[in-house]
C-alpha cells in the first residue's frame, strides 16, 4: 500500500494550479481534503504523474452570501459547513447532512468541493446540491462556467469535469424561512456511506406544500431528484396519502444497484421508507402550518 | 499467606502511559540492526490457478532491488510445514507449485525502500494457468468438484466422528427431536498492528534471528526451524515488548517468519516486512467459515438427552496448524453448561479457495454456542417453555463440581445457576418480558436473548491430536501430546527492589499491571519497586512449546507461575532470615515486606535488608544455600492429558462460565437492530485487576458483535475477496457499542495459584449467540429465525419480507 512515483506541486494561488494542471495534460490529480485519493493512491487504483495539492490555496476557502446564495470556496472544510452560523440560518439541511458525513477526522480534512468533485453517489453533499438545485463554478483555461447537479454527475465517481478544470466554488440557494427540511440516512454503521440517504425540504402554504424537494443518496450512480415524488406533494398536499404515495413514487423512480452491503431491492424499499420518513420530519418542522 | 492488598484491585495499567504518548515498542518501531531492506510480497491474483513459471528479471534489474525469491526457490530451500492431519498436504510458506487462494504469496522482493519494494514486485512476472475455483465446504466435498490438492485426492482435509455415551439411544427415547442448518461467517480480528517481521542471518554463527510480533504458542518456533533446515538452538525469536492487538490471529504469522527467514538467508541482508492492511485482509488469518447441522434430543419437560453435531469447517486453500482446532479446540465443553451426556460430533474441515484459517478469539466457540443457544430456544419454542427456563432445567448444579464432562473436560469450579441467576437478576428479565408483551400489542419487535456458555482458558495442547484416529494414536511410534506451562523468573537486586521476567508475548493484556500487583502482594512490596520485563527472546527466556500469549492463558498459567516464583523466592527469604535469627524457619513468618519472629519477639529483617546482606556478604548466607536472590518456576497443569482413547480430551485447563442477557427492538422496516439492554455476567474466578478484566469483556463483546452483524471475509465466485478494505470489510466501532453492562461472580479455581482463570475471549464467544436469540426472538411474530449470520441488514430485511404478508412499503 504505497503509492508509484509521483511529483507533488502545492501551488497557492488558484491560476497557479490551473496552469500545473494543463502542463500535466490530465495526467494530474488535485489533492483536496484527500480521504478518498489518499486511498487510491495507496491501492495504486489511481496512478496520476502529479498530484497537485490545493490545500495551500487560501483563496478557495470560504463560507459568504451574495444574491441568495451562500457560496463555497471549493476548499471550505465540512467541518467549516458543520459549524458556520451562515449555514445554520441559512442551510439547516446542509448542516443536518453534514453530520452523516464521516466521523469527526474524516471531516476536518474532507472538503466541500472535494466531496462534490468526487462524484461518489452514496455521499450526502452530492444528495443535497441536487435536492436544493444548487450550482457550482468550475474554472479551467478556457474560462469560467456554473453547472446544476444533473450537468456536473454522469455516473459513479464521474463528472463531466474537464481534466484541465477545477471545481472551485458549490452555491446553493439559501432556504426559505420556515422551509421544512430532514436529511434521513441508513448506513451499517455511524459514519459509513449511505446505503440511502434522502436529502428533502418542504415549503408550507397553509394547507398546501409550495415546494418539496427530494433527491437521493446510494440509490443510483448519481443523486436523484425525485421529480415526481415532489408533484405529487405539491399537488396533493403533505397528508399521510400523500407522502404515502410520494415514498412509493420515490422507489419507483430510483434505479439502485446492489452490492455487498445492500442488494437493490432493499435499497429501492429504504428510498420508499426514508422518503416517507425525511417527508414527516420535514413537514413537522416547517413553519407557516 | 500474602495479603491480597493489591491483586483485586483496579491498579493503573502500567502500560498506559508510554502506549498513550507513542512511546511504545512495536515491531516498526526502533529498527534492532541498521541497514535494513524491505521486503514486498508478490502475491496471486487467482484464487486457484497452476503457476507455470518467473520471470524476476525487470525487477532484479531495478536499482535498489536486492533479490527475489520465488516459489521455485521455497521449494528448492524449505521443507513443507508440518500440519495437524494426517492427509498428505503440502503446505510451503509460498505457492510452489500452484496458488491455491487469491493473495497467496508468490514471491518476495527485498528492495532498498518499500516504495521501491512495491514498484518490484509489480514487475515480477508470474505465468498463471487458472483452475476451477470452489468455496462452499459442501460443494467441495462433492466427487466433481475442483481438487486442490491432488495428493490428497479430495478437498476433505479430515473427518472424525466422534462418539460420547449413546447418542442413539438418546434420540430414540426423546419425545422431541430437533433439526437446524446454520451458517456462521468467516471473519478475523483486524488488530491495529498488523503482522511484522525483522530477520537477519548471521552467516558465521550460522543464526537467524527474527523479530516479530508472533504471539504463540511457541510450538511454531520449532516447526519453523525444521520447515528451513535450522537446528533450533541457532533459530532465534524476538518479540518487542508491545504488540499492537492480536486476538488470535497472530498465532498465524509463522509462515511469513519462514518466508521473510529465508529471504534474509538468500540475500545476505537484514530483511524487514510490515504487513499491510490490503495483505492483512486478504491473506493473514481468521476464523472457520462453517456450515452445521445440529440435532437435539429432549424430554417433554425440557431436559436434553442428547446431541448431534455435524460440521463442515472451511480451513480454506491449506490446513495451516494449529487447525484443525476450529473443530476440535472446544472438545473438552463440547456439552457447554449443560448435564446431558449422550453427543456425537462429526467434524468435516474441508479445503477451498479461501484465505486460511487459524486461531481467531473464542477459537471455535463463538460457533459451538451460537449453534447450541439457538438450538435452547428452539427447544424452548416447540415445548413452549421460557428459554430462561429450558436452561435452568439442564444447567450443570453447583455441588457437580469438580465436573468431568463426557468428552473429558474437567470443569475446575462454578456456580452456573448463581451466575445466570444474576443475568436474569440484573436485566430484570422478568420486567423485560412484560415490557415485550407490551410492545408487540403495539405492533413493535421487541425481543429478548439468552446466552449461556463455559469460557476456557489454558488450552492443552493434547487436543490436536483428537484430529486424528484412535488407531493411529495408538500406534507405538506416535508421540502422545498434552500440556499447558508457563514460567517466570523474579530477582531482588541488591537494595530491594524486584524485576519479573516473563516469556510471555502480551498483545495490550496489561500483564506488567498484573504481575506488579501478584508481586506485591506476595512479597510485601509495593507495585512501582517492581519492574516487569516480557520481551520474549527463545535464547534467553525459559520457555516451552506451550509458551505464548494465547487461549487466554495468562490470567490462569501466567499468573500462577509468577506466583509460584515468588512464593519460592520467599521461602528462600524466610529460611535466610531464620537463619540471621538464629531460630528454626518455622517460627517465623513472613509479614509485610518483612521477615519476623511469629511470636512477635526479637529483630525483623525486611526484604531491603535481607537483599543488601544476601548479595554483600555471601558468608552470612545459611550453609548449602545457593547465593543471589532470584527465582524461576515453571508451572504446568497436571489436569492436562493426552486425548485417551475413547477421544476424550481435557481440552483446556480452567473454565470459566458466561452467563447474557440482551434485548433488542428491531425496526421491521429498515431492518436495524438496536441493543437497548446488554447484561453479561462472568465467572472467572478470582479477579486480578477488575478494570482489566472489564475491557477484555468490552473487547470480546464488541468482536463477537461484529461477527454477529458486521464482519465477514466475502468472496466472489471467482474466489476474489469483496471486502479487502474497511470500507467493506465492516469492524464495529465505539459508536455501534450498546451500553454493556458487566458483573463478576466468583468459584475460585482450585487449580491455580489465585483462584483465577482465563477471560480474554469472554463475550467474543456469546454475542453472537446472544444477540441471534434476541433478535429472533423480536421477530418471532413474523415467524423469522435466525440461522446465519452475520445478520446484514438486506439478509434480514429479506427474511422479513419472505415472512410478512405481501405488502407495499
Amino acid at each position: 500500500m504505497k503509492p508509484p512515483r509521483f511529483d507533488y506541486h502545492a501551488p497557492t494561488s488558484l491560476d497557479e494550479a490551473l496552469s500545473l494542471l494543463g502542463r500535466y495534460g490530465g495526467d494530474a490529480k488535485l489533492l483536496a481534503g484527500g480521504q478518498s485519493l489518499m486511498p487510491l493512491l495507496n491501492f495504486r487504483l489511481s496512478r496520476p504523474a502529479a498530484l497537485i495539492d490545493l490545500n495551500r490555496i487560501p483563496a478557495l476557502a470560504y463560507i459568504k452570501e451574495a444574491d441568495g446564495q451562500v457560496r463555497f470556496g471549493a476548499m471550505t472544510r465540512q467541518r467549516a459547513v458543520e459549524f458556520s452560523p451562515v449555514v445554520q440560518a441559512r442551510l439547516p439541511l446542509l448542516q443536518e447532512a453534514t453530520r452523516w458525513v464521516g466521523h469527526l477526522p474524516i471531516r476536518t480534512r474532507g472538503t466541500i468541493g472535494g466531496s462534490i468533485a468526487h462524484a461518489d453517489p452514496s455521499a450526502e453533499y452530492p444528495a443535497v446540491l441536487a435536492a436544493l438545485e444548487g450550482q457550482v463554478v468550475v474554472r479551467g483555461p478556457r474560462g469560467e462556467r456554473t453547472l446544476r447537479p444533473e450537468q456536473l454527475f454522469r455516473t459513479y465517481l464521474t463528472t463531466s469535469l474537464e481534466a484541465d478544470e477545477i471545481l472551485t466554488e458549490v452555491r446553493l440557494p439559501g432556504m426559505p424561512a420556515g422551509a421544512g427540511y430532514a436529511f434521513e440516512e441508513f448506513a451499517r454503521r455511524h459514519g459509513d456511506f449511505a446505503i440511502i440517504g434522502i436529502a428533502a425540504m418542504v415549503i408550507v402554504e397553509g394547507r398546501r406544500c409550495r415546494t418539496a424537494r427530494l433527491a437521493t443518496a446510494g440509490a443510483g450512480p448519481v443523486p436523484v431528484r425525485l421529480r415526481a415524488a415532489e408533484e405529487i406533494l405539491e399537488k396533493d398536499g403533505l397528508g399521510d396519502a400523500a407522502i404515502d404515495a410520494a415514498a412509493q413514487s420515490a422507489g419507483e423512480l430510483v434505479g439502485p444497484d446492489s452490492d455487498i452491503h445492500a442488494s437493490a431491492d432493499y435499497r429501492r424499499h429504504l428510498t420508499r421508507v426514508l422518503t416517507a420518513r425525511a417527508l414527516r420530519r420535514a413537514l413537522a418542522r416547517a413553519g407557516g402550518r | 499467606m500474602s495479603s491480597q492488598r493489591w491483586v483485586g484491585q483496579s491498579v493503573k495499567r502500567v502500560e498506559d502511559s508510554r502506549l498513550l504518548t507513542g512511546r511504545g515498542t512495536f515491531i516498526d518501531d526502533h529498527p534492532p540492526v541498521a541497514n535494513l531492506y524491505q521486503a514486498a510480497i508478490v502475491r496471486s491474483p487467482h484464487a486457484h490457478a497452476r503457476i507455470l513459471g518467473y520471470d524476476v528479471a525487470a525487477a532484479l534489474a531495478m536499482e535498489g532491488v536486492v533479490g527475489v525469491i520465488t516459489g521455485d526457490d521455497v521449494a528448492k530451500a524449505t521443507k513443507p510445514f508440518s500440519v495437524g492431519v494426517t492427509a498428505p498436504v503440502h503446505y510451503y510458506c509460498t505457492a510452489t507449485d500452484r496458488a491455491r487462494f487469491a493473495g497467496e504469496p508468490v514471491a518476495v522482493v527485498v528492495a532498498r525502500d518499500r516504495y521501491l519494494a512495491e514498484d518490484a514486485a509489480e514487475a515480477v512476472l508470474v505465468q498463471y494457468e487458472p483452475l476451477p475455483v470452489v468455496l462452499d465446504p459442501e460443494r467441495a466435498l462433492d466427487p466433481d468438484a475442483p481438487l486442490l490438492h491432488e495428493a490428497v485426492g479430495s478437498n476433505l482435509a479430515g473427518h472424525r466422528r466422534l462418539v460420547y455415551g449413546d447418542p442413539d439411544r438418546a434420540f430414540a427415547e426423546a419425545d422431541v427431536v430437533l433439526a437446524e442448518r446454520f451458517k456462521f461467517p468467516k471473519y478475523g480480528s483486524t488488530p491495529i498492528e498488523t503482522y511484522g517481521i525483522i530477520a537477519r542471518w548471521e552467516p558465521l554463527d550460522g543464526v537467524l534471528t527474527v523479530w516479530s510480533n508472533f504471539m504463540g504458542p511457541f510450538i511454531m518456533h520449532p516447526l519453523t526451524a525444521r520447515v528451513l533446515g535450522l537446528p533450533e538452538n541457532r533459530l532465534r525469536f524476538i518479540v518487542p515488548s508491545d504488540i499492537g492487538g492480536s486476538f488470535g490471529i497472530k498465532t498465524s504469522i509463522y509462515p511469513y517468519i519462514a518466508l521473510i527467514g529465508l529471504s534474509a538467508m538468500k540475500t545476505g541482508v537484514a530483511v524487514k516486512w510490515i504487513e499491510d492492511r490490503r495483505e492483512h485482509l486478504l491473506a493473514s488469518s481468521s476464523g472457520t467459515d462453517r456450515i452445521a447441522y445440529r440435532e437435539v434430543a429432549a424430554r417433554k419437560d425440557g431436559t436434553v438427552l442428547g446431541m448431534r453435531f455435524k460440521w463442515f469447517d472451511n480451513v480454506g486453500g491449506y490446513i495451516r496448524s494449529p487447525e484443525p482446532g476450529c473443530s476440535f479446540r472446544p472438545s473438552g465443553n463440547f456439552v457447554g453448561p449443560y448435564r446431558f451426556q449422550d453427543l456425537e460430533v462429526d467434524a468435516s474441515v474441508v479445503m477451498t479457495n479461501k484465505s486460511l484459517t487459524g486461531p481467531n478469539r473464542g477459537y471455535a466457540c463463538g460457533h459451538l454456542y451460537f449453534e447450541t443457544e439457538r438450538m435452547m430456544d428452539l427447544l424452548a419454542e416447540k415445548l413452549g417453555l421460557d428459554p430462561a427456563e429450558i436452561r435452568r432445567r439442564n444447567l450443570l448444579q453447583r455441588e457437580q463440581f469438580p465436573y468431568r464432562t463426557p468428552t473429558g473436560g474437567l470443569y475446575d469450579s462454578g456456580d452456573y445457576p448463581a451466575a445466570f441467576a444474576k443475568a436474569l437478576e440484573m436485566a430484570k428479565y422478568e420486567e423485560l418480558r412484560r415490557e415485550q408483551t407490551k410492545r408487540r400489542a403495539a405492533g413493535r419487535y421487541f425481543g429478548i436473548g439468552l446466552a449461556l456458555a463455559v469460557d476456557p482458558s489454558v488450552s492443552n495442547m493434547g487436543y490436536v491430536a483428537t484430529a486424528l484416529d484412535p488407531q493411529f494414536r495408538a500406534k507405538p511410534e506416535y508421540l502422545p501430546k498434552s500440556g499447558a506451562v508457563d514460567s517466570a523468573t523474579i530477582k531482588i537486586d541488591p537494595l530491594g527492589r524486584a524485576i519479573a521476567i516473563l516469556g510471555t508475548t502480551p498483545q495490550g493484556q496489561g500483564h506488567q499491571t498484573i504481575v506488579t500487583q501478584i508481586v506485591a502482594d506476595e512479597l510485601g512490596l509495593r507495585p512501582e519497586d517492581i519492574t516487569v520485563v516480557d520481551e520474549m527472546d527463545t535464547f534467553t527466556r525459559v520457555w516451552s512449546i506451550s509458551s505464548g500469549t494465547y487461549s487466554s492463558r495468562f490470567g490462569s498459567v501466567g499468573t500462577s507461575a509468577v506466583a509460584l516464583a515468588a512464593r519460592k523466592l520467599k521461602a528462600k527469604l524466610i529460611e535466610y532470615a531464620a537463619h540471621l535469627m538464629d531460630v528454626h524457619p518455622d517460627q517465623v513468618e513472613f509479614r509485610d515486606g518483612a521477615v519476623r519472629v511469629k511470636s512477635g519477639q526479637g529483630p525483623s529483617y525486611s526484604i531491603k535488608d535481607l537483599a543488601g546482606r544476601a548479595h554483600w556478604h555471601t558468608e552470612s548466607l545459611p550453609q548449602g544455600m545457593e547465593p543471589g536472590l532470584q527465582a524461576t518456576a515453571v508451572f504446568g497443569f497436571t489436569v492436562s492429558q493426552a486425548v485417551d482413547p475413547e477421544d476424550r480430551v481435557n481440552s483446556s485447563n480452567t473454565y470459566g462460565f458466561i452467563a447474557e442477557v440482551m434485548a433488542v427492538e428491531v425496526d421491521p422496516e429498515t431492518a436495524a437492530i438496536k441493543i437497548l439492554k446488554y447484561v453479561t455476567v462472568h465467572d472467572a474466578g478470582t479477579i486480578i485487576n477488575p478494570m482489566i478484566a472489564e475491557g477484555q469483556i468490552y473487547g470480546g463483546a464488541l468482536h463477537g458483535l461484529g461477527g454477529a452483524l458486521y464482519e465477514e471475509l466475502r468472496y466472489d465466485d471467482h474466489g476474489q475477496l469483496l471486502t479487502g478494505t474497511f470500507m467493506d470489510y465492516l469492524v464495529p466501532t465505539a459508536s455501534e457499542a450498546p451500553v454493556i453492562e458487566i458483573a463478576h461472580v466468583v468459584s475460585p479455581s482450585p487449580l491455580t495459584l489465585l483462584g483465577s482463570k482465563g477471560l480474554g475471549e469472554s463475550s467474543s464467544m456469546t454475542v453472537p449467540a446472544v444477540i441471534a436469540n434476541a433478535v429472533s426472538d423480536a421477530l418471532a411474530p413474523l415467524g423469522v429465525r435466525i440461522s446465519e449470520l452475520p445478520m446484514t441488514p438486506t439478509r434480514l430485511w429479506e427474511l422479513i419480507q419472505a415472512a410478512r404478508p405481501k405488502r407495499k412499503t
